[in-house]
């Protein structure tokens, strides 16, 4: 290492060091209760990149999960309706289990990290899809499906040429849903450690400053309607024959 | 439904730049795990081409002088030519003890009065006041593990009895045995944990005896914040807080008589394992490192963090360049 | 993973609900045990019952009167998703950081997160309503009270209901993180690993996720007793 000269001197933080500190320049300090710091919130806005980006990715991943899942146990479901009550009643299981409490259910078995959250997040969205699919496919009218049979398309090319395109809204109503509450939901993913905007509310002392709750608690929410427009607008171009009918 | 195509529209407009900025700042903001290694320089730690080839995960728990001081090793680690990875807010201290046990970790900053306590099961009054004494006891105990702890900070940190000024001159109090008499009338707040701890609540009413009208589990971020809102008349506060000073006509803490709250010194828990395969750049980086942080500097760094809201990292790497450890 | 340690991780937890176990932070006094377990859960249980009946005090009327009228589907459907979309814990901590601790000010955030669900569900089940039937009421002279009350609410049970479900579900989820904010509730467990152990944080939870169940169980059960049979007879 250095020369013994060097280190003398070193250990010894400079003069400047020691910022001056008083009520009046404290930035949002000066009063307690100080709701949003725009000065702050504009310096330090980068901070919030990476924990909503990583939130974001595991929401993108549990949804997808959950839609795959819930779809196949829905369809599994169209024709066989004693499935029905325990599938309804499973994924509600599901659901009504708190985030917090999955997570760390899932701990001595999955441990910490994104595995653990996924898991737990994609179980959430298992009811509302399940039951969107199952809803939207039960109210397709009886005379459509009677034309087709009536055209000599087989029961499973009812099923993806006429039930599944005609009950597309109330799918995609479903994973709207899903996808703004599990956005929120995700918040709570620092507590499976894995990462997200949870780390900027709960870390670094923050429970008193409310401007960095603000920013953090407003990117949650602009994400979650970011996407639920980017649905509404799927829903509107995938119902083609809707658009026609309202004008 | 009907759709208002101009005002959807608009609507996503808004949220897609709210998006991009997102994105953006992402793409600017440093990835959070990996410290950048050192700049050569005219800084007193030397980047030895040899440490490269090893790899150290730095972690700490979770509040903010603990992320400063592990944002501290592991940005003084990269500098002298590691490649330092670092996973601090681990949690508490006991996930933390798991952590480095398992590997998942090579090494974390501990108080030595905690571990004493908490890992090895000692009475708050047997933890010795000495910083050495203390770093000697707990590294026997360490080494029964397969652990290994080196040298002691020269700051020294503990739970404190705090309230605001206008409270301890009403009612008289100077030590915490003050509260003799006096406690039944007042509400204490303090983390969740506080009230079964015996260097916290269980100590206080163990020890000294006392009885308080009633006990608040806050989030220990909030340990000002309630006595500023009048809703704490008493608030368990730590010796290092920066509002201690910054605020000394607001805030007083009361002199623990009793020794219910042992004080502790830093000391850097890693495992012979590690110490061997990081060779002796590890130890020495460590301790030199720290020879600065005596109680104000240490206090100035919380400051940054707690009352300015910079990021651990920002206070660690203007610590390190003012002290002459980085260029 | 094989499972003897994960036999050993959920018995231990097990264990930790019903005896007190050692702990090394406490200087010798035992933790958990079924007379803390069913003190933080009586806590936990009291603030839900408290903030659901508020949300329920201030939503339901709300959702009936609009939704009987017809007007505010806007508002009613946009807080419904709004409310979907705000995180708890920044609600809680917002609350704690800027208004303050304590039992009252969590009980008014807790309602706060359940009055969309409630709100949203109570309007489109009245909206849903066959205009016929109301039509058919108000003929043999209802008045537009009794219609709510006679007519419309009871063919609107399976979704009200479903709007206190989740409203349920939402409360008693966040109620868990109320030792952050003052009350001490069945998230002490789980906050509180270096008092409790990984067998205490484990037992919080399986004791979290069976009262969340618990409840939803007993509010589908009353879900059945209201709905009357012709409306039961129709598909989930």
């Amino acid at each position: 290492m250095a020369s013994p000269a060097l280190l003398a001197a070193v250990g010894q933080v400079g003069e400047g060091f020691f910022h001056e500190r008083n009520a009046g320049n404290r930035p949002c300090q000066a009063k307690p209760s100080h709701l949003f710091c725009w000065d702050w919130a504009r310096e330090n806005i980068d901070r919030y990149g990476t924990p909503a980006l990583q939130q974001l990715e595991l929401v993108l991943i549990s949804v997808v999960l959950g839609f795959a899942v819930a779809f196949a146990l829905a369809l599994l479901a169209h024709r066989r309706k004693l499935l029905r009550p325990p599938l309804l009643a499973g994924t509600g299981i599901l659901y009504a289990i708190p985030s917090i409490a999955f997570f760390l259910l899932l701990l001595p078995i999955t441990g910490r990290g994104r595995t653990t959250a996924i898991i737990a997040l994609s179980a959430y969205t298992l009811q509302i899809i399940y039951r969107n699919v199952t809803v939207g496919l039960d109210n397709v009218p009886e005379s459509a499906k009677d034309s087709a049979r009536g055209m000599g398309m087989t029961n499973r090319q009812i099923l993806w040429r006429v039930e599944l395109p005609l009950a597309t809204p109330e799918i995609i109503g479903g994973l709207r849903i899903a996808t703004v509450s599990t956005i929120a939901i995700a918040t709570l993913a620092v507590f499976a450690g894995a990462g997200g905007l949870g780390t900027q509310i709960l870390a670094e002392g923050n429970l008193h400053f409310p401007t960095t709750i603000v920013i953090a608690g407003g990117i949650v929410i602009a994400m979650a309607f970011f996407f639920d427009a980017i649905l509404l607008t799927i829903q509107y171009f995938a119902t083609p024959w809707r658009r026609a009918r309202a004008s | 439904m009907r759709f208002n195509k101009t005002r959807l529209g608009m609507g996503l407009a808004v949220l897609a730049a709210l998006a991009l900025a997102i994105g953006v700042s992402a793409c600017g903001s440093s990835s959070d795990s990996s410290s950048s290694s050192s700049s050569e320089g005219e800084g007193a730690i030397v980047s030895n081409p040899a440490n490269g080839k090893v790899s150290l995960k730095i972690g700490s728990k979770n509040f903010p002088e603990q992320e400063i001081l592990g944002e501290i090793y592991a940005q003084a680690l990269g500098a002298a030519g590691y490649k330092v990875k670092s996973d601090l807010n681990l949690g508490s201290e006991t996930v933390a003890h798991k952590a480095v046990q398992s590997g998942a970790i090579s090494g974390y900053p501990e108080y030595a009065s905690t571990a004493l306590t908490s890992f090895f099961g000692l009475e708050p009054e047997e933890v010795p006041s000495d910083a050495n004494e203390a770093w000697e006891k707990a590294n026997e105990e360490f080494e029964k593990e397969g652990l290994v702890a080196f040298e002691p900070t020269p700051f020294a940190s503990a739970n404190a009895v705090g309230t605001l000024k206008k409270t301890a001159e009403k009612y008289g109090l100077k030590d915490v045995s003050d509260l003799e008499g006096v406690s039944e009338k007042l509400s204490l707040y303090g983390s969740p944990e506080c009230r079964q701890r015996i260097d916290c609540l269980a100590g206080l009413e163990k020890l000294y005896g006392l009885k308080f009208k009633s006990f608040h589990p806050v989030d220990i971020s909030l340990r000002y914040t309630v006595l500023e809102k009048g809703q704490a008349d008493l608030s368990i506060l730590f010796t290092t807080d920066p509002q201690l000073s910054a605020e000394k006509d607001k805030f007083v803490i009361l002199e623990d008589d009793k020794h219910v709250f042992p004080a502790g010194n830093v000391i850097f828990v890693t495992t012979p394992k590690v110490v061997e395969k990081a060779g002796p750049d590890y130890e020495k980086t460590i301790v030199e490192v720290q020879k600065g942080l005596t109680l104000p500097v240490m206090q100035e760094l919380d400051a940054r963090v707690e009352l300015e809201k910079q990021t651990p990292k920002e206070a660690a790497a203007s610590y390190l360049e003012s002290a002459g450890y980085t260029g | 993973m094989s499972a003897a340690p994960l036999l050993a991780s959920f018995g231990g937890a097990f264990e930790f609900i019903f005896t007190p176990q050692a702990s090394n932070v406490t200087g010798g006094k035992g933790v958990g045990g079924i007379d803390q377990v069913i003190e933080l859960t009586l806590t936990q249980l009291e603030v839900t019952v408290l903030a659901l009946a508020l949300a329920l005090v201030l939503a339901l009327p709300a959702g009936l009167y609009f939704g009987h009228r017809g007007a505010g589907e806007l508002v009613a459907l946009g807080v419904g998703n709004a409310g979907r979309a705000v995180p708890e814990l920044a609600l809680i901590a917002l609350m704690a950081a800027a208004i303050g601790v304590g039992l009252l000010n969590l009980t008014v955030a807790l309602a706060i997160l359940g009055i969309p669900p409630i709100l949203t569900n109570t309007f489109v089940g009245i909206r849903q309503v066959d205009p016929a039937s109301v039509e058919a009421a108000r003929g043999i002279g209802m008045t537009e009270f009794e219609i709510v009350r006679k007519v419309e609410a009871p063919m609107a049970i399976p979704s009200i209901f479903t709007g206190i479900r989740t409203a349920t579900i939402n409360i008693v989820a966040t109620a868990t993180i109320a030792p952050l904010a003052g009350v001490a509730t069945l998230g002490e467990f789980i906050l509180g690993e270096n008092v409790y152990g990984p067998d205490g944080v484990l037992a919080g939870a399986i004791l979290v996720a069976l009262l969340a169940l618990a409840l939803e169980f007993s509010l589908a059960g009353l879900q059945r007793l209201l709905t009357s049979k012709g409306l039961r007879l129709r598909p989930a």
